[in-house]
């Protein structure tokens, strides 16, 4: 059996959005895909060393609020100083709950299982990162390297 | 219930902790050997299924029991 291939691009920052990319590689790497994700942009959060991932409310009319909050505080009350941290805090007392990974742990499953992580290197120069801030065993790439992996993948998901 | 060379108990794990600590734990197996999962999320039915398929690892056994669902998987 030939081994699949899985390659993701990851562009969104947030709490909520670290969870697809981490979720889907690390469960195709344990069906034997090969996978990459590419982390470009916002995605780049997802690779710090120190993860400060919030979700919000703002925009999200999906979001399920708890105790009816959205009533309470139609779009702007969601819009207050504070609202981010304290959903944020929620939503990770409700995931640990219902035992769902955190990412900092779905990410080490990820890297056990040698799913390759690349940082697009153009956002990092554009945002004026640091490597230091990024946690080991990354590399660093370009459009065509990704598409190197990519133009061979059996699945490709834009995240 | 048959019988098993280890037993991984992933209840209160939710999906894709249960497939990947099955997957970890069969790594170190030798092959014939056979894994009992246990496991609480209701998702974890269809994920063994799937994983055994595309794995090869067959799915000899694939219950629930009050509750908590039990998965015999041999190693190929």
């Amino acid at each position: 059996m030939d081994e699949k291939k899985l390659a993701i691009i990851a562009t969104k920052g947030s709490l909520d959005w670290a969870y697809p990319p981490f979720i889907l590689a690390s469960t195709a790497s344990a069906l034997g895909y090969e996978t990459q994700i590419f982390f470009t942009f916002y995605g780049l959060q997802l690779l710090k060393k120190k993860l400060a991932l919030e979700v919000t409310p703002l925009g999200n009319p999906g979001m399920p609020m708890p105790m009816g909050m959205d009533k309470w505080f139609p779009v702007l009350g969601l819009a207050l100083p504070g609202m981010q941290g304290m959903m944020t805090a929620m939503m990770k007392q409700k995931m640990k709950a219902k035992g769902v990974a955190s990412v900092d742990e779905l990410r080490e499953l990820c890297q056990e299982a040698e799913v390759k992580l690349i940082a697009c290197q153009m956002t990092v120069d554009l945002f004026d990162m640091d490597q230091s801030e990024f946690i080991d065993g990354i590399e660093y790439a370009g459009a065509a390297a990704f598409f190197e992996f990519a133009g061979d993948s059996d699945i490709c998901l834009y995240i | 219930m048959a019988e098993f060379d280890q037993e991984l108990d992933a209840s209160g794990l939710n999906c894709p902790l249960p497939i990947l600590r099955a997957k970890k734990t069969l790594n170190a197996m030798d092959a014939g050997q056979v894994l009992h999962v246990i496991a609480t999320d209701p998702g974890s039915v269809k994920d063994f299924d799937a994983f055994s398929k595309q794995t090869g690892n067959d799915l000899m056994e694939s219950k629930e029991d009050g509750g908590k669902f039990h998965f015999m998987i041999k190693k190929a």
